[in-house]
């Protein structure tokens, strides 16, 4: 069965290709994403915000809940490696005493 | 590993140097978000480098007495906790989650306020950022936990 899976890959790639096909240009000023609420952030981001950084506006304030789960996740990675690392840390120092204790045997 | 102190003076030096003026550049790329490239996420990472040098430089003996790994959590909760009351509260004074411009501080208004709030969270993130990534070094070089 292990040749199946480069006419898979070929297929996918060549559907890939042929899905890009229909993407609009790259900085295509008519394209969907560019028309729908782009034109309101750069227009009026002064206005509502008093901020000349665009990207800080949309980043903190119109897109503020996207911020705030990217910031759950790295308070929740950091968290993540400390409940892993401390569990090791503990197995490793039973591991070490044990080592001791055969030792004076 | 890293527990001693670096045997050099010229390490030592550079870095003792080297960390205000990256604690203080920190501070800037936070707070000078509003006008240029920066916010919370690339401060806090600066602040967090400054911390992980002197960890570096100054041993982790010394260095987790200058600033404990428990500070570090406290630090990232803090600033999740900055965050989601800046979610909040908004909410209780009758605004939407995350609306600024309803935050309960009396003396700005409108677009202002959501100057100011952009701010707290920017502050918020640095924060979060911050702890989080001294919280992982600490714990990677061992020894955080205690």
């Amino acid at each position: 069965m292990k040749w199946l899976s480069a006419p898979i890959m070929i297929l996918l790639v060549a559907l890939m290709l042929y899905a890009t096909s229909g993407l609009p240009d790259h900085a295509d000023p008519q394209a969907p994403a560019n028309v729908h609420v782009s034109p309101t952030y750069i227009e009026d981001s002064v206005e509502d915000t008093h901020t000349p950084n665009i990207v800080t506006a949309v980043l903190a304030d119109y897109r503020g809940y996207d911020t705030l789960g990217e910031t759950v996740v790295i308070f929740t990675a950091g968290l993540a490696c400390v409940l892993v690392l401390m569990k090791r840390r503990s197995n490793d120092k039973a591991a070490v005493s044990k080592h001791h204790s055969s030792d004076h045997l | 590993m890293i527990k001693q102190r670096y045997q050099s003076i010229i390490v030592q030096t550079i870095c003792s140097l080297l960390i205000p003026f990256i604690q203080l550049f920190a501070l800037y790329v936070i707070f000078h978000g509003h006008y240029g490239p920066g916010g919370g996420f690339q401060g806090g990472v600066l602040l967090a480098v400054s911390i992980i040098l002197q960890r570096l430089y100054l041993g982790t003996e010394v260095s987790f007495q200058k600033f404990p790994p428990k500070l570090a959590l406290a630090f990232g909760a803090i600033g999740m906790l900055i965050f989601g009351l800046a979610g909040l509260i908004p909410m209780a004074t009758g605004g939407a989650f995350l609306d600024y411009g309803n935050l309960p501080i009396l003396w700005v208004h409108g677009a202002e306020l959501r100057y100011l709030g952009i701010l707290i969270v920017e502050i918020g993130i640095g924060l979060a950022v911050f702890g989080s990534l001294v919280l992982i070094f600490d714990n990677l070089v061992g020894g955080g936990g205690q």
